[in-house]
This record gives C-alpha cells, sequence and structure tokens, in this order.
C-alpha cells in the first residue's frame, strides 16, 4: 500500500478519536440516512414498478410524486392503533421496535467514505469501527429475526403466527449461508473490520498491459464471484424481499406477521424492512463492491478516491442495489416454502463449502513455487475437465411417433378423429369467395380449391 | 478508544466506562435470568434468558474478547434461542407453567439449595480470584482477537476442535436419520405423473359434482342428478346413504300462502 493511499484510508487505529459532537453527528448522519433511505425508497420502489408494469405510479403529492411516502407515513401516524384481544401486550409492542432497531444499528459499521476532514478534525467517514465490525453486522441481521417472529406470535391469531413460523426458519437457513459468503471474504481480507475489508480491495495489484498500467479488478465481486451471488440470494432472502417474502405472502397469509398491526407499529414493521434493503445493500457493497471506491473508468481522476466524492460513489453503489431488489420484485414470482428451503440447504450450502475448501487450496498453494503451482492447478483442472467429458449423461429415449403414440393409448381414452381426415372448407368460406369480385390477378392453383 | 487501547486498558485495570457498562449490564442480566425463572408463559421465559444472554455478549467484549462476544450474540441468541422460540411457538402460544406441586416443599428444598449453590461458587470464586492480578491478555491479544483464538483452536486444540465437530456432525447426522422418511423412487409421484393419472381414463379429471341441493331440498344426502337424468353417488359423502325424495318430500308445503 503506498503512501497515498495510507492517508485516505482508515485504519482500526483512527476510530474511536472524535469528540463527543463529532460522534453525534456521525450517528444522526447514519440514522438520518436510513429514514430518509425508507422515505426515497418506497418512492423508488413504486416508480420503478410502476415502469415495469407500463403505469405511472405514485406521481401526484409533489415533484414527481416524491411526497407521496410522506403523506403516506402521516396518514399511518393518523389511523386508529388497534390492538388485538388476544395480543401479548408487551411483546406486542415490543417486538417492530426490536426490528427497526436492529437495522438502524447496522448502518453504524458501513463505512461511507474515506478520511474527510470534518470542522478541523480528520476523521474517517463512519460511526465506528471494531475488529470485528462485520459480525456485528451478523448479529443485527440474525437478532431482526426476533422483532418478526415475536410479532407474529403477540398478535395472537393465525395468520400472523404461520408468517412469524415461516420468517424464523427461513433467516436462520439463510443466515447460514450468509455467513458461510462471508466466510470467504475474511480468507481473501484477512480481517474482519469493514474498513479493512475496503481497504484491501483497494489495494489491488497493478497489471502492465500494452505500457499502459492498469489495476486488476480488486472488488471481491469479481474475485470471489460465487460467494457474492450466493450473498446476494441469502440477503433477499434474509430481508423477506420478493420472490423469498413467504412471511408475508399475501395471496396465503393475509399479511403475514403484520397482519394484525395498524397505525404506527405497522409503520414501523414497514421502515425496519426498507432499512434492512438499505443497510443489506450497504453491507455488499462494503464487502463485495469495493464500498466507497470510485469503479474502474472514474479512477483514472486522481481525487476520485479521496475527500467526499466517495461519498458519491458509495450511494450511487446502494441505489443500484436496491434497484435490484425492487427489480427482483418486479420480476420474479414468490417460491413455494418448500423449493425455498431446498434452495437454501441444499444448493447455496453446498455450493458455498465447495467453493470456500476451493477457495482455500487456491490460498495455501499461493506461497509455493510458480511450477508447483501451476502443476496443481493444471492438475486440478484437467480432473474437472475429465470428469465433465466422463460424467454419465441421461440417454434421451427416443419419441415416439404419432401412430405409436395412438397405439399407446389405454383403452376407454377419448376417441381421436381418423389420422388422414381431411378437414372439408367450411362452407361459409366458400359463400364469401364466390361473392367476392373476382381479383384483378391471375388466379394461382391454389385458389381454385378453396 | 481503540481496539489496542481497549485491549490495554482491560488488562490492567477497570476503566470508568466499563465500570458504568457492568453496573448497568449487571443488574439487567440478573433481571433476565430471575425473569426466566418468574415467568409463567414459556415464550416470556426465553426472552428473558434472551436478555441475560445478550447482557453476557456485552460482558464479553468488555473483558477484551470482541470476538467471543459477538458470537455469543449470533450462535446463542441468534440462532438457538430462536430454535427454542420456533418450538415453543409450535407447542402453541397458551402453554403455561402449571402451579401444582406434586413433590411436597420442592419448591422451598430448590431454592435453599441453589442460593447455597450460588453462595458457594460465588465465594470460592471471590476468595480464589481476590487480589489475583490478570497477566498475559496483551500476549494472547498481541496479533489481534481474532486470529489468537484461531492461532489457539488450530494448533494446540485442533483435536479437542475435531472431535467436537465430529460429534456434532454426529448428532445432526443422526437427528436426521430420525426424521428422515425413506420414500422409494417408484413411490414418488412427480408434477408429470401426477397430471398422467389424473387425466387416465375411468377417473374424471374435473371436480366432482356437488350434491344435489334444489329448492325442495337442502339436505346434501340429495345426490346430483347427472345431464341424462341419473342420480350420481360421486355428488353425496360416502358416508352418507344415496337417497331421493319421495313425491310427497318433493311436494310444496303449503307454506307459499
Amino acid at each position: 500500500m503506498n503512501m497515498y493511499l495510507a492517508a485516505q484510508d482508515p485504519t482500526l487505529a483512527d476510530f474511536g478519536k472524535d469528540p463527543w459532537w463529532l460522534v453525534l453527528i456521525k450517528i444522526v448522519f447514519a440514522f438520518v440516512f436510513g429514514l430518509l433511505a425508507t422515505l426515497l425508497g418506497v418512492w423508488f420502489e413504486r416508480r420503478v414498478v410502476g415502469f415495469m408494469q407500463v403505469r405511472p405510479g405514485p406521481n401526484q403529492v409533489g415533484p414527481f410524486g416524491l411526497l407521496q411516502t410522506l403523506a403516506d407515513g402521516l396518514k399511518m401516524a393518523f389511523k386508529e392503533d388497534i390492538l388485538p384481544k388476544a395480543a401479548d401486550k408487551v411483546v406486542y409492542f415490543f417486538a417492530p421496535v426490536i426490528s427497526v432497531v436492529c437495522a438502524v444499528t447496522a448502518l453504524s459499521v458501513i463505512p461511507f467514505g474515506p478520511m474527510v476532514s470534518i470542522f478541523g478534525h480528520r476523521t474517517p467517514l463512519q460511526v465506528t469501527d471494531v475488529s470485528v465490525a462485520v459480525l456485528v453486522l451478523l448479529a443485527c441481521s440474525s437478532l431482526a429475526v426476533y422483532g418478526i417472529v415475536l410479532g407474529g406470535w403477540a398478535s395472537g391469531s393465525t395468520y400472523p403466527l404461520l408468517g412469524g413460523l415461516r420468517s424464523s426458519a427461513q433467516m436462520i437457513s439463510y443466515e447460514v449461508a450468509m455467513g458461510l459468503s462471508i466466510v470467504a471474504v475474511f480468507m481473501t481480507a484477512g480481517t474482519m473490520s469493514t474498513s479493512g475489508i475496503v481497504a484491501k480491495q483497494g489495494d489491488a495489484t497493478r497489471l502492465t498491459v500494452l505500457g499502459t498500467e492498469i489495476p486488476a479488478p480488486g472488488w471481491y465481486a469479481i474475485l470471489l464471484l460465487p460467494s457474492f451471488i450466493i450473498f446476494f440470494i441469502a440477503i433477499v432472502g434474509e430481508t423477506n424481499r420478493a420472490p423469498f417474502d413467504l412471511p408475508e405472502a399475501e395471496s396465503e397469509l393475509v399479511a403475514g406477521f403484520m397482519t394484525e398491526y395498524s397505525s404506527l407499529k405497522f409503520a414501523l414493521f414497514m421502515l425496519s424492512e426498507y432499512v434492512a434493503m438499505v443497510t443489506m445493500s450497504a453491507v455488499t457493497v462494503t464487502l463485495f463492491l469495493g464500498g466507497w471506491r470510485a469503479p474502474w473508468p472514474i479512477t483514472i481522476w486522481e481525487g476520485a478516491n479521496s475527500g467526499w466524492w466517495p461519498m458519491l460513489w458509495f450511494f450511487g453503489k446502494v441505489i443500484a442495489l436496491v434497484f435490484v431488489f425492487v427489480w427482483l420484485r418486479g420480476t420474479l414470482p414468490r417460491l413455494r416454502y418448500d423449493q425455498f428451503m431446498r434452495l437454501g440447504w441444499k444448493v447455496l450450502l453446498p455450493i458455498n463449502l465447495v467453493w470456500i475448501l476451493v477457495l482455500a487450496g487456491l490460498r495455501s498453494i499461493e506461497d509455493w513455487e510458480s511450477r508447483d503451482r501451476l502443476l496443481v492447478t493444471a492438475i486440478g483442472a484437467g480432473v474437472l475437465l475429465l470428469a465433465t467429458l466422463l460424467w454419465p449423461s441421461r440417454k434421451k429415449a427416443p419419441k415416439p411417433t404419432v401412430q405409436e403414440q395412438v397405439n399407446n393409448r389405454p383403452h376407454g381414452s377419448y376417441p381421436l378423429p381418423p389420422m388422414d381426415l381431411q378437414v372439408p372448407p367450411s362452407p361459409r368460406t366458400k359463400r364469401v369467395v364466390a361473392e367476392r369480385e373476382p381479383a384483378n390477378v391471375a388466379a394461382g392453383p391454389d385458389s381454385r380449391e378453396v | 478508544m481503540t481496539t489496542q487501547t481497549v485491549l490495554a486498558a482491560a488488562a490492567t485495570s477497570v476503566s470508568t466506562g466499563e465500570a458504568v457498562t457492568f453496573w448497568i449490564l449487571a443488574p439487567l442480566a440478573l433481571l433476565g435470568a430471575i425473569g426466566m425463572i418468574v415467568a409463567r408463559n414459556a415464550v416470556h421465559s426465553a426472552l428473558w434468558l434472551v436478555l441475560t444472554m445478550l447482557c453476557l455478549g456485552v460482558f464479553y467484549v468488555l473483558q477484551a474478547g470482541p470476538f467471543i462476544g459477538m458470537v455469543q450474540i449470533i450462535v446463542y441468541t441468534g440462532a438457538i434461542m430462536m430454535l427454542f422460540l420456533f418450538v415453543l411457538m409450535l407447542v402453541g402460544r397458551d402453554a403455561s407453567d402449571s402451579l401444582i406441586e406434586t413433590l411436597r416443599g420442592q419448591r422451598i428444598a430448590a431454592i435453599v439449595l441453589g442460593l447455597g449453590f450460588a453462595g458457594l461458587v460465588g465465594g470460592g470464586l471471590y476468595r480464589a480470584l481476590e487480589g489475583v492480578q490478570a497477566v498475559g491478555l496483551d500476549e494472547a491479544n498481541a496479533e489481534g482477537n481474532v486470529q489468537g483464538i484461531a492461532r489457539l483452536l488450530f494448533t494446540k486444540y485442533v483435536l479437542a476442535f475435531e472431535l467436537t465437530s465430529a460429534l456434532l456432525i454426529t448428532a445432526a447426522v443422526g437427528a436426521m436419520v430420525l426424521a428422515h422418511v425413506e420414500r422409494r423412487k417408484e413411490d414418488r409421484m412427480d408434477q408429470v405423473a401426477t397430471m398422467k393419472a389424473r387425466f387416465r381414463p375411468g377417473n374424471y379429471p374435473g371436480p366432482k359434482p356437488g350434491p344435489g341441493v334444489f329448492a325442495t331440498s337442502s339436505s346434501v344426502a340429495t345426490p346430483a342428478r347427472l345431464p341424462d337424468g341419473r342420480l350420481t353417488e360421486r355428488s353425496t359423502p360416502d358416508i352418507l346413504p344415496v337417497r331421493e325424495l319421495t313425491a310427497e318430500e318433493t311436494t310444496l308445503k303449503g307454506t307459499e300462502r
């Protein structure tokens, strides 16, 4: 890492030196970011889904309908707060609070940018960082399940309970896949602090191609592509977003765990869902998409990764990922519960384990001599190719002819018309043709038959 | 405060922040433990236990063990207690303790024994650790907390670690074997086979006709009439005899006037 990078990239030693007012500013910023992201996120989702379904979406309140969510939020606040008779009052109240707290807390370890100067203080654009910051994120997402499950249980009615049960099983299953795909990031980065992971994705080796020096891709989305794909699928499951929104499947469970909720408590659940979506997008950006670092063409400009500019790149990446979330919702139908579980346990988990094994193997032969390394890689690739070549393929049964299919039909089947049936022309067609004025062109041989 | 200074501070003396956090969270942890015992509702019990576990996680972080603290929260609070809740919900939300004492005086005995045991353990620990200066924390955390744990796990304690994992895998496989339902391949009906069976001759693919509930009768035992005038038994439940209404039953009851 050269001096230039070292000046920009915060290390763990840079945290914990801020005066109290700076800490307060950062915390308020992260919190407001979460709230604003919800406000704009709901609008963004409705507009994008509207665009995908060829309808305008909300466009009346404010410019481009931007204030629609605000209006909805105000309306929600003035609605009657209903407490079901069978509800467990304390737990019923705490469930949405837990959801929101967990979703917002995760924002505290997200790096929004590099070292900047705020009122004369050099400080990283991140509330805080610890040596196990990614585990803090995991802890937040695993505690967020409580909000949904308890909300479902405390409502004291059937649909919410079913939604809660579904979500507890779902989130535990997908947390496993999520945690395992982060393992690959840990192995490559050698650190668990979010700022450290962002820094590691920046100091990629530079390749010299045709005399010009271009940086090799350092983003873990490229280096660890399988982990990235699995991680993204897992966070869609973790945030209960379509096509994995089984806990609130409206066609089966009315509204799932939040069926009985109304007014501000419902608004809190809604808030937590969108904050979680934005938070998880930010986590993906941090872990796999280079964090606040500018993507390649912009990095030609020297100052792209310093000062306040990186925040722009960061927000751009987050918005792009939120768009993918919305895109998934607009495109894919909801999975059935057993299909969903099978995907998690029988597809994502084994692929992840094999990939980690391969990655560990690659990491351990990195220190070898180049000849040995080449040999091992070649043998591995050869075995893989041979296995693909010799993999027994299922032989397709020859397709029976029409006559065979007819003969194979069981006794008593619906009668078929004879195979050599000539359909007589419709009498109406005949009449129309006869009444029509003769065309001025010479009639072909076909026209006579009609 | 950076990790290094936290670790250094933890090694030498109790800092103000640590003391404040401890005295806030320790009563909460105790409250959670007592609440778990006292709560009548099983889910409330589990939630009190979650509170205690969260406090313990923070204590670990406070004691310069950030990794174990986070793992405590993720694994114990996030996964294991969640599975507890899952089972409790399956059992039903009204599953409360029964207050009937089956063994006479067991509650008093349990309280006395519990207090005595807590006193013994607490007193023993206090006496043993009084005036002991903790050393070696700096060395253990020299190259980072996570790295230190990893080094110990994969060098000195690798056998114990692997044995534990083998035990856990055996348990998981055992649970799967117990819960597994053997189904032969030919018994499994895929979608295509189900569809073919449905349209096989002799099986009517559509829904069964409803019972013949007409204006003259509101009984589900009345069979439906097929288009050719026959009655069909498929329209009535199997336990009911098929019965056609007599002429007397179908005549008007004289209520129209």
